[in-house]
């Protein structure tokens, strides 16, 4: 992976369509692998080519510049613009969007349902595959590298290398950039094929010319290879499979590192072989160069199947598919056709193709061994292919066999369709600059790229984000487009040191000035009319009288002159102070009161956490959230500690001891005693300590099992109500609430019920009880934070409704244990008590006319349709609001929405926090999207559907994912995509990542449960990730995994994505969700690393129960803990250190994060996802 | 034979018995014409230090309806050693320890001098005394402070091995554990809310010591103590220092409110808690408190200070919305605590009414104490507290747990009932009237909690037929059978076995009216009258009494606080009234009719007639009501002692004679228990209204004139004198009314 990446970045992208090609196409599968195979002979000729990207992307239009670049640009160029793939715009290209066009990779066709996919992105998978071969090369060994570079270099040096390339990409993908080609480049391709069978052929000969002509581009790259080298590859069989695999396809290289186990040396061994051959290629490269056009037709389609490795996983779940296809082959064919640029392959089909299409054929019908067959076949020339793969003996079996016959047969290459890092990798080296909020519509950066941002009018996208920058002016559209519209609005976020919190705005008495009409606040949409002695409300158009002690001249433009001495009228995020009218009771506000609810029956007191609350309380209390960190904390705490019976604490700075009043009359919950419970920290210190001191001490021999758990809450909250003030409940739980009492609680954890109908029913709290209580504590302002620390199950799904409807968060320890469990607590424990956190909160989303906040996702609770109710809101709590249309929308003043938070600041302070976000509005769906961010729509979907299943059958809410999705890309095709080939998978720009972070939520836990999740994860998840920002939603869902191979100082190692194969046996790898972090250490991975991690020569001395690295005094072990550190800091939760190590039973649980690969649960691969996708939209479409 | 006088002195002193008549009419129809009927007032712990403990067990009568215990009056068969019952004939043998016997070698309960003796129960456990301290907090820091110092100072009057308890209310209930280190610990409840006593159990997590009562006394020992029960000897410290951190009521009382005080749950946690712990075991639940319930069952007054706390006036328009219901609680809580032997005292002390009314069965049921006082910051309340603990010559406290008392009877008298700190035990027998008088309809009556003061009127109904005469020379008989837990914790059972002639009433008239014993009559009539006033409309009563007696006394009696609610609140009628029903003869009398002595400078103190003729103005008065010494300068005197002539040496005998009243009232305020309010003032005084409002208004503003100039002191009032009242009654008794 590693590798890929970075070569990828540079190669594949940098030449044509980076983003494009390479994301969108790399698709190409394996199903077209046979095609590919060839084209694998290309390919190798290819990741020369990639190479020269490298370089290229400088240049691309540079290097094969010329003529590729066109051609490139059409593939590649919209990788490199902006995403829009469009192909429609090459021009535009530059724009951004119009790069898109590289799309050719999205046009790639779908051979098979989804082994088409693949395929499709085969082509630019390939180039992906290149790379990766390129990396694998080097990897594998010196001659690699310099292989890699040698390619880069000549292609760059050679133009028509690259041309090649660009060429092929063009043909194959943007059936419209390349328009030239395309339909030509179809018919050509055929010719293509022979080219790029010449290129790649040329080298590899027969075989390859078969290949080529089916596959010319990416997988050729490995084709060629073999082909060329065919006794290399030979070599390669023999050494081990994996020294041809890795040729085979980029991934290959990797994979077979890490693969095979065995044969990994040999890989090597193999490898350096393969240099040569890479040399070959190369040399075929430029001649591809020329075919390239064809190529990319033909390579679309079938080449990747090489990618093998998903055939063996996607395998299952396809392959049912698979048999049929062999019916079906005549549809498949179809598929073939769509997938592989029917066009192109059938030309290519009959002139060499004729081989790729049996193959393609093939592919459809049985996906699986197609990939196989195709990998084999791929590689096959490679034979060996398959046996080398590690874990694919499906592959090697079938690939030996199959691959011959049906070489046609294609997976998608892995490395040809769109890939995660590379959009984020590109994102990064396009963000340079500060990101300013003033251009309305402008999409920011990534939340994976890290980038400044000056407030110009308009909020930092730290604040909101949008789905769309650029909403659709009509119901229509929208309805049309599918592309939800929504903003992800984290009203409190820390920001980074240099950027300034909201200002702070005093209006003096008579409070905020705000429209008459809709009361919006003021804003930077309001225009100042009648020499400054009106403003017209930019939302509702209403004119309203300026008071007299806030008039301004306007200078000549018809702005005031104060302007920009006024937050309020230059920036995006400001505070106003709230006045007694915005008060409770129109009282001022009591500074809010932390109570700490400790459960002290007997699992809590033996696993610990007692003993561990208590400690670390005596030093967290000085941490309390203060506005000014000169002066003591406002906040007031108070003690509470239970079983099932509670025991409240006066902790009195007048007392010699501590008193503890138990109240043991729990049906009827009230608050024992009212001075004294509440207490600064400060007067009462020593009574607190001593308090803290006994109560491990006094339940240390308790034998209460039993809890309850409504009556806590209810104790908090007629607390707060005693004193009149709102706050926070630190709830420390351990079990199911089965003692008598409201809220008691059952378990109902049924196994059986997953799947049906009733499964939602299992989401749903089971008594109304909690719904009640959080409406209560809500109207006090009473935020519930849940830590629980179950052995068994407690019913999540209950036991948070109320931290949930109160803004507050749940963590979860399951099987929690002192010692290994303790630091990730007391972090998160910190963190909660330190962070800045509002109290009594209202937010509510105001909207200029034609759009209007309809729904709200999040950690709240409404009482109403409009109003956003938080007892609490934390710097982590993230609401997601839907907009829809009631009204038309016009393009000149864009669609302006205001978020109002009326809080209490923890000093006691009532403020109110504005956030004010400007979105272009469009009416042409191209630039819906070209404007729009797959993060946060799936920010959105996630959401969504997490809401979904508490009404739904987890199944049908998956559905509807899938076919939303399916809709908003099939929109895309029909409206916005230059017209090419049906089978052409063609996605945005903007989201071309959304189909694999979609199959990301799809398989989730909670939406795919496996059969170790239980219910009580799934709930927790469900609710943690309600309240998620679009950052912690993205790792979440696409885990970021680093190689730590080489470890610089300043800057992280690029990412590999999220799968198996890119995993190297000698290499050590770290991976965060934000909830995890793992650290992945390879069988053989190399002694001196694991002397500068773990100060152990030996694998098997690594003791894989270690939370956290040994502390050694090394430039690595230091910058490794630095990284993980960071990553800590990063997050809102702590993430516990699990060392896995490969081959261990750990790792299952790791390799549940590998998202793109086949998840145990039956969650499909990316590659085969992909398809599937395709294949809705096929539906769609036709 | 001795005079009736000197005959009754004698049978009190010794068996603590006084009756109405001591020659009965030997038939029903005589009897009821008597008026009066045969009553006595009986002094169940009349103390007799002179009595030896008897270590073994009464001998009982074998018939299983009587169980009489072997008295004087039984004929004894020495040779057969068989003794016949004097109240049902049953012939019955001795048990084979009574071997010995003979006409030298009687046991001692055979002996005409021990017709009261007292049994020392071997068996059983011996059982802690317990004192359960119920505390209000709402009251005045001043208050507080006071109280909790007279708390903390009754811990060391306590015996080491009693177990004390303490639970405090204000807006909340607390239940203390005792002996925690390092936290003070307790169990905190709701005070709207009732808890039965098991619920309770399962909040305090106690067990019921019944668990272990199979076991021997070693481990039944053990769980007689629990978290909130502990003996003094081993929280002494601990809950000293808990009860000097007492706080007042920490949640805020707004103006115009009065403190949410939980009163009524209070009591009943503190009756729950003993229920469940120590049944049948001799325990005192000790209430103090500063004020009103405002709050959850047994609420006497709302919060609203507008709203002022019922008085007579509500009572009779029927406007005391919560009297009711009030009652009821404390009613349940009362027969709750006294089914189970406990006490409960009540110490109020407040200058409003506090809800005696509703409460006051909670003492009257239970034997319990009931206290009232301006302050707990006052002698009254501290003195009268300390007097509670105040111990006899064996070092025993005057005070007796968990009795039972039984009255046995001739064939020819039946009991009719009881009037006292007793309950029925509902126990039916040959000896049980159908005409009840007072608490009837039993033989049997609980009386939880008992000192040798404490005295109950017990009614008989004669049920002779007069066609089935007594033989000459017969005698009926009584006997009154006392179980009860003596203070260290023995059983103990005092029995007194007393007879009286019977009398043909109209062959030996003169010879009944010679035994009628006046001051016995006159409190029994008294208690019966008290006890329909608390049942019965007021003016009823007053006009029964007029048609039942009229004898000197009714004249005080009629104007005493027991039936007259004029000036007095609902809560003090009640706390008079209590007084009045356990107080023995001679505190009754002086509670009916003031005693008024004269100290002058000619003569020795004399006492003199309750009438304004005695207040004159070269005398010192000293007024004994029971409830107030009162001392009460002359006008002259007054003068005389503010021109500070007793400083002066020549005038010494001014300043003894000054000191003489003081000396002997202090000698009363020592030996009365509750203590009574003492008050010194003089002529013209604002609390010599003490004393007007009780002499003899024989010279009014109406007829001053017609006296002498110079005697006595005009009372500026309305009511009859003495001499009207006895006109008018003498006119009514030769005119044919009856």
């Amino acid at each position: 992976m590693n590798v890929n990446q970075h070569t990828p970045m540079a190669s594949p992208y940098g030449q044509p369509q980076p983003g494009y090609g390479q994301p969108g196409y790399a698709p190409l599968d394996g199903g077209y692998p046979a095609p590919y195979a060839p084209y694998n002979g290309p390919a190798s000729a290819y990741q020369p080519g990639a190479p020269q990207q490298g370089p290229a992307r400088g240049p691309p239009a540079s290097g094969a510049p010329p003529v590729s670049a066109p051609q490139p640009y059409n593939q590649y160029s919209q990788s490199q613009g902006d995403m829009q793939n469009g192909p429609p715009l090459m021009t535009q290209a530059p724009p951004r969007p119009a790069v898109s066009q590289p799309y050719n990779h999205g046009a790639v066709n779908l051979p098979g349902p989804q082994p088409s996919f693949p395929q499709h992105y085969g082509p630019p998978p390939s180039m992906q595959q290149v790379t990766n071969q390129m990396t694998g090369m080097q990897i594998a060994s010196g001659p690699p590298t310099p292989a890699g570079p040698g390619y880069a270099p000549p292609h760059s040096s050679q133009p028509p290398v690259s041309n090649a390339y660009s060429a092929a990409p063009p043909p194959s993908y943007t059936h419209a950039p390349p328009p030239v080609s395309s339909a030509p480049t179809q018919p050509p391709p055929p010719s293509g094929p022979a080219p790029s069978q010449q290129y790649y052929g040329g080298p590899p000969p027969p075989s390859q010319q078969q290949f080529n002509s089916s596959l010319p581009p990416t997988s050729q790259q490995q084709f060629t290879s073999p082909a060329p080298p065919p006794s290399s590859q030979q070599s390669f069989p023999p050494t081990s499979y994996s020294g041809p695999p890795p040729f085979s396809s980029a991934p290959p290289p990797v994979s077979q590192p890490a693969f095979v186990s065995g044969p990994p040396p040999p890989a090597q061994g193999s490898f350096p072989p393969r240099a040569p051959p890479p040399s070959s290629q190369p040399g075929s490269f430029p001649p591809p160069g020329p075919p390239p056009t064809s190529l990319p037709s033909g390579q679309y389609t079938g080449p990747m199947p090489p990618q093998q490795q998903p055939p063996p996983t996607q395998p299952s779940p396809y392959h049912s598919g698979p048999p049929p296809p062999g019916s079906q082959m005549p549809p498949t064919s179809m598929a073939q056709s769509n997938h592989l640029p029917p066009g192109p392959q059938g030309p290519p089909g009959p002139p060499g193709p004729l081989q790729q299409h049996p193959p393609q054929p093939g592919m459809p019908g049985g996906f699986p061994p197609q990939q196989n067959g195709a990998f084999g076949q791929v590689r096959g020339p490679q034979p060996g292919y398959a046996g080398p793969y590690p874990g694919q003996p499906n592959y090697g079996a079938p690939a030996p066999a199959p691959a011959p016959a049906p070489p046609a047969q294609k997976r998608l290459d892995p490395d040809a369709i769109p890939s995660p890092i590379q959009v984020i990798e590109d994102d990064k080296a396009k963000s340079t600059e500060p990101f300013t909020t003033g251009v309305r519509g402008q999409a920011p950066p990534l939340v994976t790229t890290n980038f400044q941002v000056k407030d110009q009018g308009n909020a930092s996208p730290r604040f909101v984000r949008c789905t769309a920058y650029n909403m659709p002016c009509t119901a229509d559209m929208a309805k049309q487009s599918q592309v939800p519209l929504a903003a992800v609005i984290k009203p409190l976020a820390t920001l980074p040191q240099d950027e300034s919190p909201p200002y702070l705005v005093d209006h003096g008495e008579g409070g905020p000035i705000r429209c008459n009409r809709c009361k919006a606040y003021m804003c930077p949409y309001m225009q100042f009319i009648e020499g400054g002695r009106r403003f017209q409300c930019g939302f509702c158009s209403c004119v309203t009288e300026v008071p007299p002690h806030y008039f301004q001249h306007l200078d000549h433009t018809g702005k005031r002159v104060d302007c920009y001495d006024r937050p309020e009228l230059s920036l995006g995020s400001y505070e106003f102070l709230a006045t007694v009218d915005y008060c409770k009771n129109n009282k001022l506000p009591q500074p809010p009161a932390f109570i700490f609810l400790i459960d002290v029956s007997y699992n809590a007191v033996k696993s610990g956490m007692v003993n561990i609350v208590c400690q670390e309380l005596k030093t967290l209390l000085d941490y309390l959230p203060r506005e000014n960190p000169e002066m003591d904390s406002m906040v007031r705490v108070g003690f509470v500690t239970y079983n099932k019976v509670l025991h409240f604490y006066n902790v009195k700075a007048s007392l010699a001891q501590p008193q503890m009043l138990v109240v043991s009359d729990v049906s009827d919950m009230f608050v024992p005693l009212l001075d004294g419970f509440l207490v600064n920290v400060n007067e009462s210190r020593l009574v607190i300590e001593s308090l803290l001191d006994q109560i491990p001490e006094m339940f240390a021999d308790t034998r209460e099992t039993e809890t309850v758990f409504g009556p806590v809450i209810q104790a908090g909250l007629e607390a707060l109500k005693a004193a009149d003030c709102a706050g926070k409940l630190f709830v420390f739980h351990t079990s199911l609430p089965i003692a008598e009492a409201p809220g008691k609680l059952k378990n109902r954890e049924d196994k059986k019920l997953i799947g049906t109908d009733k499964e939602k029913s299992l989401f749903q709290p089971q008594v109304g009880f909690y719904n009640t209580l959080a409406k209560e504590c809500v109207a006090q302002g009473c935020c519930v934070d849940l830590f629980l620390f179950p052995n068994q199950y407690v019913d999540v799904a209950t036991l948070g409704v109320v931290p949930v409807s109160t803004g507050g968060s749940v963590y979860k320890y399951t099987y929690f244990q002192a010692q290994t469990d303790k630091e990730r607590f007391l972090n998160d424990l910190r963190r909660d008590v330190q962070k800045l956190v509002g109290f009594d909160a209202v937010m509510r989303v105001r909207t200029s006319t034609g759009i209007r906040a309809t729904d709200f996702f999040g950690s709240f609770f409404m009482s109403n349709t409009t109003d956003v109710e938080l007892a609490g809101l934390d710097c982590d709590k993230a609401i997601t609001v839907e907009f829809k249309h009631d009204d038309k929308l016009s393009e000149e003043t864009g669609a302006l929405m205001q978020c109002a938070v009326l809080y209490t600041s923890c000093s006691g302070q009532r403020r109110l926090r504005v956030h004010n976000m400007a979105v272009n509005c469009c009416s042409q769906l191209a630039d819906l999207y070209r404007n729009c961010e797959t993060d946060t729509i799936i920010n959105f979907f996630s959401k969504y559907a997490f809401r979904g299943i508490l009404s739904n059958p987890t199944k049908a809410v998956r559905d509807t994912l899938v076919n939303q999705c399916a809709q908003i890309l099939a929109c895309y095709r029909k409206n916005c995509a230059s017209p090419s080939s049906a089978g052409q998978l063609i996605l945005p720009e903007c989201m071309k990542l959304l189909p694999v972070y979609l199959n990301c939520v799809l398989k989730s836990d909670v939406l795919l449960p496996g059969a170790d999740v239980s219910l009580d994860d799934r709930a927790y998840l469900r609710q943690l990730i309600s309240c998620m920002d679009v950052a912690e939603s993205h790792v979440f869902f696409y885990p970021r995994l680093l190689p730590l191979t080489k470890l610089e100082s300043g800057s992280l190692p690029v990412a590999v994505r999220d799968s198996e194969e890119r995993l190297s046996k000698g290499g050590v790898y770290i991976l965060e969700t934000g909830l995890h972090l793992f650290l992945w250490v390879g069988a053989s991975v190399q002694q001196e690393l694991l002397l500068n991690i773990f100060g152990t020569p030996s694998f098997s001395q690594i003791d894989p129960n270690m939370t956290s690295l040994p502390v050694l005094d090394n430039p690595f072990s230091e910058r490794l803990r630095e990284i993980i550190d960071s990553f800590r800091a990063q997050r809102s939760r702590y993430m516990k250190l699990m060392v896995v190590k490969q081959e261990d039973r750990t790792e299952l649980i790791f390799r549940h994060f590998l998202v793109e690969d086949k998840s145990a649960s039956g969650g499909a691969s990316y590659v085969d996802f992909l398809c599937h996708m395709h294949k809705e939209i096929r539906q769609l479409l036709s | 034979m001795a005079t009736f006088p000197e005959y009754i002195a004698q049978n009190e002193e010794r068996d603590g018995v006084r009756f109405s008549w001591n020659v009965w009419p030997s038939s029903r129809l005589e009897a009821t014409r008597m008026v009066v009927p045969v009553a006595a007032l009986f002094t169940p712990l009349k103390e007799r230090p002179d009595l030896p403990p008897i270590q073994y067990e009464p001998v009982l009568c074998s018939r299983a309806t009587c169980r009489a215990v072997l008295n004087p009056l039984c004929q004894v068969d020495y040779r057969a050693k068989l003794w016949a019952c004097n109240f049902c004939y049953q012939r019955n043998q001795f048990p084979p320890s009574y071997a010995g016997i003979s006409e030298v070698n009687q046991p001692a309960e055979l002996l005409p001098q021990f017709s009261t003796i007292e049994y020392v129960v071997q068996r059983g456990p011996q059982m802690p005394l317990v004192f359960l301290y119920v505390v209000d907090t709402c009251m005045e820091d001043e208050d507080l402070q006071a109280l909790k110092e007279s708390l903390q100072m009754s811990l060391s009057l306590l015996p080491p091995t009693a177990l004390v308890g303490l639970i405090t209310f204000g807006r909340m209930v607390q239940v203390h554990e005792l002996g925690c280190e390092g936290i003070s610990k307790s169990y905190v409840f709701r005070g709207t809310k009732d808890l039965n006593a098991k619920q309770l159990q399962e909040m305090l997590g106690l067990t019921k010591p019944a668990a272990s009562q199979g076991r021997g006394p070693q481990t039944a020992q053990q769980p007689l103590s629990n978290r909130f029960l502990q003996p003094v000897q081993k929280i002494d410290m601990n809950l000293t220092d808990l009860l000097g951190e007492l706080q007042r009521d920490p949640w805020p009382v707004t103006q115009g409110k009065r403190p949410l005080r939980s009163l009524g749950v209070a009591m009943s946690i503190a009756v729950g808690l003993l229920e469940c712990t120590f049944p049948n075991t001799g325990a005192r639940i000790m209430t103090f408190i500063g004020g009103p319930a405002t709050q959850g069952p047994g609420m006497v007054v709302g919060d609203e200070l507008k709203t002022p706390i019922r008085s007579w006036h509500d009572l009779e328009k029927d406007n005391a919305k919560f009297m009711k219901k009030a009652t009821k609680h404390y009613e349940s809580l009362a027969n709750r605590a006294s089914t189970n032997g406990h006490i409960i005292d009540i110490y109020a002390c407040a200058l409003d009414q506090t809800g005696l009314l509703e409460m006051k069965c909670c003492a009257n049921y239970t034997g319990g104490y009931m206290v009232m006082a301006d302050s707990f910051n006052t002698s009254l309340f501290k003195q009268t507290f300390q007097r509670v603990f105040t111990k006899d010559v064996q070092g025993s406290f005057k005070m007796a747990f968990a009795a039972t008392l039984e009255v046995k009877t001739s064939r020819e008298i039946k009991v009719s009932g009881a009037i006292g700190p007793c309950v029925s035990l509902s126990a039916k027998g040959p000896c049980v009237s159908e005409n009840e008088i007072g608490t009837g309809g039993t033989c049997q009556w609980k009386i939880c909690g008992l000192d040798p003061s404490t005295t109950l009127a017990l009614y008989f109904e004669v049920v002779n037929q007069h066609n089935a005469p007594i033989p000459q020379g017969g005698r009926g008989a009584i006997q009154f059978v006392t179980q009860y837990q003596h203070s260290s914790g023995q059983r103990r059972i005092r029995v007194s076995t007393t007879a009286r002639n019977w009398a043909d009433a109209q062959t030996q008239i003169q010879s009944i009216a010679a035994s009628f014993d006046q001051e016995a009559a006159a409190i029994l009539m008294a208690r019966l009258a008290v006890y329909r006033a608390e049942t019965e409309e007021g003016p009823d009563v007053l006009r029964w009494l007029d048609r039942q007696l009229i004898r000197l006394f009714m004249f005080h009696l009629r104007r005493s606080p027991f039936l007259q609610v004029f000036n007095n609140s609902p809560d003090e009628s009640s706390y008079y009234r209590h007084q009045f029903n356990r107080q023995d003869l001679t505190q009754a009398l002086i509670m009916i009719q003031p005693v008024l002595y004269a100290y002058s400078f000619n003569g020795p103190p004399e006492p003199v007639l309750l009438d304004s003729s005695s207040i004159l103005p070269d005398r010192i008065l000293l007024m004994d009501t029971f409830f107030q010494i009162l001392i009460y300068h002359g006008e002259t005197v007054a003068q005389w002692r503010k021109a500070g002539y007793q400083e002066m040496a020549e005038y010494e005998n001014f300043r003894h004679l000054l000191q003489a009243p003081v000396d002997d009232a202090q000698e009363l305020l020592h030996t009365r228990f509750p203590m009574p309010r003492y008050i010194d003032t003089e002529h013209g005084g604002s609390q010599a209204r003490f004393l007007l409002s009780k002499v003899n208004p024989s010279q009014t503003h109406n007829n001053m004139y017609a006296w002498g100039q110079e005697s006595g002191a005009p009372i500026l009032t309305d009511d009859v004198s003495l001499q009207v009242f006895m006109d008018h009654l003498k006119k009514l008794a030769v005119s044919s009314a009856a």
